[in-house]
């Protein structure tokens, strides 16, 4: 049947349309609302989504910057940044792990140890995040692959760079450089914006100390990620600056030539030009292999390291502490000339030992040297004449000595290794032990021992301000420009024998400060020096050169491990019967050519017994290196702008 | 006035064809089309599955499109009631033998094709109430007794749904039924008392939802609150929407979507993906073909006769606001994330083919404008 009344249809149908009416308004409303959302979103925070668009989709990664190379003096690089080839491996890449790693073995000399640990690292990362197969593959290695890449899906052979040093005759004075710690990143300001995960900083030496100019500039790498952090493509690359390169006041040959000579020994040399403190050479032994740092140390060689006796970690010539010996007499007798304790011609007469308060002093010489005057004193290294010269000056005045040679303070800049070491006078041991001097302390100062510490390199600062005429130098060790104001002074000097001005003025006038108050007095030890090595009787008389050329001039010492009993006096126990770690540290100083110095050096080696008879030796050779390579150092520097 | 019966019912193809609603039939295929590409530009650029399956979905539904236009509304008047329980049952039969996917159970495995039965639904429980308040006489509407059947038919098959779980379905399915509801005439007294009731029934509702719907409603509230996890997909799309700026990133440049930041981006998202790659002015495109849709299905529930045909087509039209409203809403972060899809451009078949015969059904209240249903 037709609807019960059309009208009841009709007026349905109203009512349905007036409340879709209502309806309709509502839906238009919304759609305002959705268009303004869109101005909103897409108009009015455009800019705002789309760098957070962008932050989504790049990523950089950090490109850690070449380093800058070391060179010596003659240029030739002695830590510098080479082609290193790496074999990575990208999982995801790879079609079948295991069968890839059965002809990876077959190729390199993977072990089984390396391929399961490789295994645990794949499962732990994403499957394209790369891991280092092979961290340094030499050449022939890195070929075979190269050849059999076809067959190895998912290899990547890379050329990366890394420090290389040439061999290891430098190392402790250049340090090393490995992996950035947390630690590193807490203290150091400069890595802040510089880290780079891998990256390899300087930990020790002129590595450390020019790290922040050496490292270089970091670059990037822009890559466009997915959510999950894969890369999809490169966007941008900025390679970074590679780090400023560095030449070094330091000889390779004669690094080489000494760390040779070193070898085996627990010894430090340390060669130094007496006018300008350009360090020629600095060595310390036994060495240890800085390329084994760079990619991780291998745990073998790093526990053959520290647990070795002779301790290859330690720069001993910057922060082994020694007492000086009777290196120290030659600044005993310069302090007691300028305060005018005693004149030169002053003798005292040696028995062998004196006795002060029931206390003995011995003489090395246990017969005694008889008349000992200053000359003699030191020629003959005479304990006893030093005894008596120290305790007329008193450890006052000879730690202000000490000290202005160079003695109690660090020489270089920068080197954490480094360390003082201490000059002991009244006031020092009431601050840092508490107690009241005592006269006995002045007498062991006197040849020194007892709380006397010092450097090999402080003690070659010393005898190469006395061989440059008492004259302060400031030791460098890299190349910043001129350094020649005392060469230039004796040079002015040479030319005007007639020299109207006072020296004190004339001095001041090239920029130096006299160590001395009468030079005089430096020369007389100068002279002592040169019969000590050069007259019979001298304590290093036997190693002496005959040619002019070379002949140096030196004193002995010897730092006291242990003190000798009355009884092993009496039994005249040499040295070389005493176990190794009861022997005396033998220390030599000397600077060369005697009428003309140029080099001042010093050495030192670790239980060695007598500096005669162990330092010398070893002085001598490097002296005539050194000297023999003098007119091609000279060279260098005219063409580096210096005059001679 | 009334036009004898045999004319209308003895309508030859070529008439049926002739009476479409063009502009209509068009905006369709326009936005069908328009989510080919966009579909295709979430494959990478690629003839990848998505794409591939999405056209051919299009196609075929296109298809019943016509075949449900060309029946007339007369049939589809008489199987209203039959269809509700068809859909009904397979609902049920979800709950039984449904396919689990990611923790909810919405699907049932049709050998052909994966069916989800709750999107059936939308348009099942309008035909329903269409039918029902096209029949019952309007001094009956607000009485308590023809108010018993509605609320039952709703009720039913929303706990059903909600508790798949499919939260964003289940309130959809009821906005659906409330709207033939409210258009028929019940009161608007009703209304307020059922949404005061709702109120307080809040809490224990709360009470029952999973962690993670809770989660999300959090999340809409703060979005903040969690960014790489709740709060994530909100942001993600947020940012790839505002990034589009006015004229998009260009087609298949869309970083956000091809780089993966963006989730479910074939289907519930598929309108942040278009936004980024052609910016406000395509957006803004894709609402106006939205509102032609809308308004050409308002006019034909203009034109036609039957209430039922009034009913359903201003219900369907609200519904059909309500799903591209509320999908929107979601993704520019205006409401909290409940996987709603976006009529037509969205992958998903049952989806698909819910919007198709619903629209079919549009057209043929078109065609048969002048057909009396009872």
């Amino acid at each position: 049947m037709l609807s019960p009344g059309s009208g009841n249809t009709v007026i349905k149908s109203k009512l349905i349309s007036r409340r879709m009416f209502l309806i309709t308004a509502a839906k238009a409303v919304v759609m305002v609302g959705l268009v303004g959302r869109l101005i909103s979103l897409q108009i009015n925070q455009a800019t705002k989504y789309k760098s957070l668009s962008d932050k989504n989709r790049f990523r950089e990664w950090k490109l850690a910057p070449e380093r800058g190379a070391i060179k010596d003096f003659f240029d030739t690089k002695i830590a510098s940044s080479e082609p290193l080839y790496q074999l990575h491996l990208v999982p995801e890449n790879a079609k079948d792990l295991d069968n890839l790693f059965v002809r990876l073995k077959a190729i390199l000399n993977i072990t089984d140890r390396k391929v399961s640990y490789l295994k645990r690292v794949i499962k732990k990362q994403k499957p394209w995040e790369p891991v280092i197969v092979s961290e340094n593959l030499n050449w022939s290695d890195f070929s075979r692959i190269n050849l059999f890449l076809h067959e190895l899906e998912g290899v990547e052979p890379i050329v990366s760079v890394a420090r290389t040093y040439p061999d290891n005759s430098s190392a402790h004075i250049l340090g090393y450089v490995s992996q950035i710690s947390t630690k590193d990143l807490q203290t150091k300001e400069y890595l802040k914006d510089l880290a780079v995960p891998g990256m390899a900083i300087g930990k020790t030496g002129l590595e450390r100390k020019l790290d922040e100019q050496i490292i270089g500039k970091v670059g990037y790498q822009r890559y466009e990620v997915n959510a999950f952090g894969k890369r999809i493509r490169e966007i941008k690359i900025d390679e970074g600056q590679a780090g400023k390169s560095f030449k070094t006041t330091l000889d390779y040959e004669v690094q080489k030539y000494t760390n040779e000579l070193l070898k085996d020994k627990a010894a430090a040399v340390c060669v130094m030009d007496v006018y300008n403190g350009d360090i020629v050479s600095l060595v310390s032994s036994p060495t240890f292999e800085p390329n084994e740092f760079v990619h991780g140390l291998d745990k073998a060689y790093w526990n053959s390291l520290i647990k070795n006796d002779k301790k290859p970690l330690a720069n001993k010539a910057l922060s082994g502490l020694y007492p000086p010996g009777s290196t120290i007499k030659t600044l005993v007798a310069l302090s007691a000339l300028e305060n005018k304790i005693i004149r030169p011609l002053d003798t005292f007469r040696c028995k062998g030992k004196i006795e002060l308060y029931g206390e003995k002093f011995h003489c090395w010489e246990k017969d005694g040297h008889g008349i000992v005057n200053l000359r003699k004193g030191i020629q003959r290294s005479c304990d006893v004449y030093f005894y008596e010269v120290a305790r007329k000056l008193g450890v006052d005045r000879l730690s202000a000595t000490a000290k202005r040679f160079g003695l109690g303070k660090k020489v270089l800049k920068d080197f954490i290794e480094e360390r003082s070491g201490v000059v002991p006078n009244t006031k020092w041991k009431k601050k840092f032990i508490g107690q009241n001097w005592y006269l006995g302390e002045t007498l062991h100062s006197g040849i020194g021992q007892g709380y006397f510490q010092s450097t090999p390199l402080q003690l070659c600062l010393m005898t190469a301000q006395i061989a440059n005429g008492g004259f302060e130098i400031k030791p460098r060790i890299i190349v910043e420009g001129k350094n020649d104001n005392l060469r230039n002074y004796l040079k002015h000097k040479n030319e005007n024998p007639n020299e109207p001005l006072p020296t004190d003025l004339l001095v001041s006038n090239f920029n130096l400060k006299p160590l001395f108050k009468n030079q005089e007095h430096i020369n007389l030890i100068k002279d002592a020096m040169f019969s000590s090595s050069n007259e019979p009787g001298g304590t290093s008389y036997r190693h002496r050169f005959e040619n002019p050329k070379f002949t140096f001039a030196g004193k002995t010492g010897s730092s006291q491990i242990k003190r000798f009993t009355e009884a092993q006096r009496e039994a005249e126990v040499k040295q070389e019967n005493l176990p190794y770690k009861d022997r005396d540290h033998a220390l030599f100083v000397a600077f060369a050519p005697y009428k003309n110095p140029q080099y001042a050096i010093s050495v030192l080696v670790e239980h060695g017994g007598s500096g005669g008879k162990a330092a010398a030796p070893i002085a001598k050779k490097v002296i005539k290196k050194v000297l023999e390579r003098h007119e091609l150092r000279r060279s260098i520097k005219n063409q580096i702008g210096e005059s001679v | 006035m009334l036009q004898p019966r045999s004319i209308q019912s003895t309508l030859g193809i070529r008439d049926k064809i002739l009476s479409l609603d063009f502009v209509l039939v068009i905006s369709i295929l326009l936005l069908g089309i328009i989510s080919m590409f966009a579909m295709y530009s979430t494959d990478g650029g690629e003839f990848k599955y998505h794409t591939n399956s999405h056209i051919l979905r299009f196609f075929v539904f296109f298809g019943m499109f016509f075949i449900v236009s060309f029946i007339s509304i007369r049939f589809w008047h008489e199987t209203s009631y039959l269809i509700y329980i068809g859909v009904f049952i397979l609902l049920l039969g979800v709950k039984y033998f449904g396919l689990t996917s990611s923790g909810s159970k919405r699907w049932l495995d049709l050998y052909f094709m994966n069916l989800q039965p709750s999107e059936l639904m939308k348009i099942g429980l309008i035909l329903f109430l269409a039918k029902y308040y096209h029949r019952i006489s309007i001094e009956g509407i607000n009485s308590f007794r023809y108010l018993l059947l509605p609320i039952t038919v709703l009720i039913a098959p929303v706990i059903l749904v909600a508790t798949q779980p499919d939260l964003g379905t289940s309130i959809l399915i009821a906005a659906g039924g409330i709207i033939v509801a409210w258009l028929a005439g019940v009161r608007a007294k009703f209304f307020t008392i059922s949404a005061l009731a709702m109120l307080a029934l809040l809490p224990i509702a709360i009470s029952f939802l999973k962690p993670y719907q809770k989660s999300r409603i959090l999340t809409f509230l703060n979005p903040e609150r969690d960014p790489l996890g709740a709060g994530y997909q909100i942001i993600q799309s947020k940012i790839a929407i505002g990034s589009g700026g006015l004229f998009g990133k260009g087609f298949l440049n869309g970083s956000q979507s091809y780089l993966d930041y963006l989730p479910e981006k074939h289907t519930d998202f598929i309108f942040t993906l278009f936004s980024e790659e052609f910016g406000f002015f395509g957006s803004l495109f894709i609402l106006l073909l939205y509102s032609l849709i809308l308004s050409r299905i308002i006019r034909i529930g203009h034109m036609t006769r039957s209430n039922f045909g009034k009913l359903y087509c201003y219900s369907f039209a609200t519904a059909f606001f309500i799903y591209v409203a509320v999908n929107m809403m979601m993704v520019l972060g205006l409401l909290p994330i409940v996987g709603s899809p976006l009529p037509i451009m969205s992958y998903g078949g049952s989806s698909m083919m819910s919007i198709m015969f619903g629209l079919g059904i549009v057209m043929s209240c078109k065609i048969y404008k002048d057909v009396p249903v009872n």
